[in-house]
């Protein structure tokens, strides 16, 4: 019981890292854009978010300064990719590193430093539930994250804007064909998503885990990426997948604390493990897959 | 003369080497169906897309109301009142059919669907607003592309092709609309290869041959013999001669064949029979979305049936329903896709490697690695013998016009020397001279023992070739007909279903 009780308390503070990123490279991989450097992209974000919350900033400073070093970075992914036609893989690889290496330089003197996180907001009434009352006590980015899903949600489901996206992730050609200008709206996309991949690593650094250390963000921005793939490129089906990872990942914790007798590597990869068999099932439906798919998605567009 | 409502003066577009448009001069009057005529790559859809916005001209000027024109973009086209119905569709296959139009056409989506499903009943071009594009057939398709078009209101409509696929019905229907548009005082731009459409809707035609005018014509002062002159510059190729059939051993046999799809809009089949013998050609009439898409797929081994219906699908005498594609391929089957780009040939490719798509047994593989001599070799006879107008086997596959990838596929699969030949649609959007020169090569390859089935909506393409014919409707196929016994009436009225059971 109490374990459950320890997930369902932590686990969208789990997932909120995952659920960001994987947001905002859905948002790109939608208009065709295939952007590897997620990793990289967060852990810069991490740093300056870290950064100045140390220095006196205040969460809100963090995360606008590290929603824009993402936007940066992603607008010069951008630039390779798209305005000069590289290859989509080898550029994102590429960002993804050097994120990765700027992350590393400007958080050298704060190693193992930490920062104070973010207090947390709890509904009233529904908080003092018995087993799912830890659900509803959350910080405020969590609750904002859910707001985010749920309107990025809304747009690919209600708006033009998302028809537009879809459609130039679908064929560029055509849309160049009636009229939209096909690179400038997929700068637009990776700009965004290379926002929430900043929001995602400040995330992380300075309310999830308020500590410094080089390496921090392990490899969730990959997670984030593969999140979207399975996810067949449904906000839907990628945010019970971010919830999914959080869930086992605690739920690894919890049998650990509780003293199950398991190798404590394989306990770190189940979460992995778990996940990417259950939305690897989810997404095996070919027809799905046709429909949700994105056809041009890495491939470059020349008008 | 009244003032153009469009003038063009000088317009000149190149791309590389290739000048698909040299000094163009042409003037749109206003209220007015103007034809423009031309071979396969002559540079009409080049011109239309010069119009449209889509492409700029290199050099030369428009005029729009007698006001220059420049044109950033499609959308700026739009906001002038100029409209577009694209050869090679402008549409996304994952988007349902209101989704294609509000990408275009501003409104709620409520008012949208009503006045689709207006547009649809007044001329003809039904379509379930809903439907998804990936599940419409290609004639299907077309109507969504010109109704989109009609709800932007245009005062100029231009038309590439718009009759191409669609069933002699709803061609008579479009013709209607437009002359009714051209009443209500739209003018509109309209290429077709069908000479006799041309002379009997258009007041207006420009014949354009390698890219340059040659001529401002009134189509009803000419037949279409001369026309056809004008367009290629010689005296169009004769007719196909018509050989008694010697049927030899059978080939190809249905055999019962009922295919219920998993996809809810796709067309059941339901006991389908047909055999077709060595030596003879096999035409499939009916108007598209009647399970033609269904029963193409069946044949060429994109569908397969499962085991125990084997037996459905038989050919050279073997059970094959289950076979793929390539195992189908191997026992001298060959195949040529209703939609060149996407199944027939990829777009990104050079010419050289998509012929390696479907020739490459014919030595262009060998200890598994691709002998690009080879390759090259085998597309330049493709080019040579099969007349594709294009700058080389390094052309990109997108890069060639619609009527010269068609003859290049065509040309493929003939060469893979096939003992069935299967074609959907073969001569959609191919020009006349090219059109008669591959069903001569049909009637030859027939001649010479092949056994071929063609799929094609155009009834007198399959009166001239056909030895039998039978009418696909409702997922049904009608018994065979000797087609020199036969009048298109009869046809007709098993396209409409009335000579089925039911
Ligand atoms: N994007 C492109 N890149 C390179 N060459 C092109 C491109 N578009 C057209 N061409 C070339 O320009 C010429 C004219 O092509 P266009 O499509 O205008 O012909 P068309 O008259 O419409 O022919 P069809 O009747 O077969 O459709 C052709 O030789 C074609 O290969
Ligand atoms: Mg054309």
């Amino acid at each position: 019981m109490i374990a459950v009780e320890f997930v369902l308390a932590g686990m969208l503070a789990a997932a909120t890292p995952f659920l960001l990123a994987a947001l905002g490279e859905l948002v790109g991989e939608r208009a065709g854009v295939l952007n590897l450097g997620v990793e990289g992209v967060m852990a810069l974000g991490a740093a300056i978010a870290f950064i100045i919350v140390y220095h006196g900033g205040g969460h809100v400073a963090a995360f606008a300064g590290a929603g824009l070093a993402g936007v940066l970075l992603s607008l010069l992914f951008a630039f390779v990719a798209l305005g000069l036609q590289a290859n989509q893989v080898a550029a994102g690889l590429a960002i993804g590193i050097l994120g990765q290496g700027l992350s590393a330089l400007f958080g050298k003197t704060y190693e193992s430093l930490t920062v104070k996180g973010l207090a947390k907001l709890a509904v009233p009434g529904l908080s003092d539930l018995p087993v799912v009352g830890g659900l509803f006590v959350q910080d405020s980015v969590v609750w904002l994250s859910l707001a985010g899903t749920l309107a990025i949600w809304a747009v690919f489901a209600f708006t033009k804007t998302g028809l537009v996206l879809r459609a130039v992730g679908e064929n560029p050609k055509a849309a160049h064909s009636i009229g939209y200008p096909v690179i400038a709206i997929r700068v637009a996309a990776v700009a965004f998503g290379g926002m929430m991949s900043g929001f995602a690593g400040a995330y992380a650094a300075t309310v999830y885990t308020p500590l410094w250390a080089d390496g921090m963000i392990a490899g969730r921005g990959w997670i984030a990426l593969a999140l979207v793939v399975f996810g067949t490129w449904l906000t839907a089906r990628i945010f019970w997948g971010a919830c999914l990872f959080g869930a086992v990942s605690l739920a690894g914790l919890a049998a650990q604390a509780g003293g199950v007798e398991l190798p404590s590597q394989l306990l770190a990869s189940l979460p992995y493990l778990i996940t990417i068999i259950v939305l690897g099932i989810i997404s095996s439906n070919r027809r799905l897959l046709k429909l949700n798919g994105v056809a041009s998605l890495g491939d470059p567009f020349k008008p | 003369m009244v003032a153009p409502l469009l003038s063009l003066r000088g317009i000149s577009k190149r791309y590389g080497e290739v000048r698909a448009n040299q000094a163009v001069d042409l003037d749109v009057a206003p209220r007015s169906i103007h034809a423009i005529l031309g071979e396969n790559g002559a540079g009409k859809s080049t011109l239309m897309k010069l119009i449209y916005g889509v492409e700029t001209p290199d050099s030369g000027e428009m005029l729009w109301e007698g006001a220059p024109l420049a044109l950033a973009s499609p959308s700026a086209a739009r906001r002038r009142g100029i409209g577009m119905v694209f050869q090679h569709f402008s549409l996304f296959e994952t988007l349902t059919v209101i989704e294609n139009i509000r990408l275009v056409v501003p409104g709620r989506t409520r008012t949208l669907v009503t006045r689709i499903r207006e547009l649809g009943a007044e001329f003809g071009l039904e379509v379930d607003p809903y439907a998804h594009i990936h599940q419409l057939s290609v004639g299907e398709r077309q109507r969504v592309e010109i109704i989109r078009c009609l709800m932007t209101d245009p005062k100029l409509l231009i038309l590439d092709e718009p009759t191409s696929v669609l069933p002699p019905q709803s061609v008579s229907r479009l013709f209607d609309t437009l002359q009714r548009l051209r009443d209500g005082g739209v003018s509109v731009l309209f290429i077709s290869h069908k000479l006799e459409e041309i002379r009997a809707i258009c007041d207006h035609a420009t014949i354009l041959r390698a890219g340059q005018v040659t001529g401002h014509v009134d189509p009803r002062e000419h037949d279409a013999h001369d026309l056809a002159r004008m367009m290629i510059g010689r005296d169009m190729p004769e007719p196909p001669p018509k050989a008694s059939a010697k049927p030899g051993e059978t080939r190809l046999e249905l055999i019962g064949l009922t295919y219920a799809p998993d996809d809810p809009f796709a067309m059941p089949l339901k006991n389908l029979a047909l055999t077709l013998k060595a030596g003879e050609i096999l035409g499939i009439a009916g108007i598209s979305g009647n399970g033609q898409a269904e029963l193409s797929e069946l044949i060429s081994g994109e569908i397969r049936l499962p085991l125990e219906q084997r037996e459905q699908v038989q050919m050279m005498g073997e059970p094959v329903g289950h076979l793929g594609a390539a195992d189908r391929r191997n026992l001298g089957f060959s195949f040529v896709p209703e939609d060149r780009l996407g199944r027939g040939a990829v777009q990104g490719m050079s010419l050289a490697r998509n012929s390696l798509l479907t020739a490459h047994p014919l030595g262009l593989v060998r200890h598994g690695l691709i002998a690009m001599a080879q390759a090259a070799d085998f597309t330049r006879r493709c080019i040579a013998d099969h007349d594709v107008r294009t700058s080389g086997v390094e052309a990109e596959a997108s890069g060639l016009s619609g009527g010269n990838l068609q003859k290049f596929i065509v040309g493929r699969e003939m060469m893979l020397a096939p003992k069935l030949f299967f074609l959907a649609q073969p001569t959609w959007g191919v020009d006349i001279g090219a059109a008669t020169t591959i069903r001569q090569k049909l009637v030859a390859l027939r001649n010479q023992g092949v056994a071929i089935l063609v799929i094609s909506e155009e009834i007198d393409e399959l009166f001239d070739i056909c030895d039998r014919i039978q009418v696909l409707s409702q997922g049904r196929l009608s018994p065979s007909l000797e087609a020199r016994r036969t009048r298109p009436e009869d046809i007709g009225r098993y396209m409409i279903g009335a000579g089925t059971p039911t």
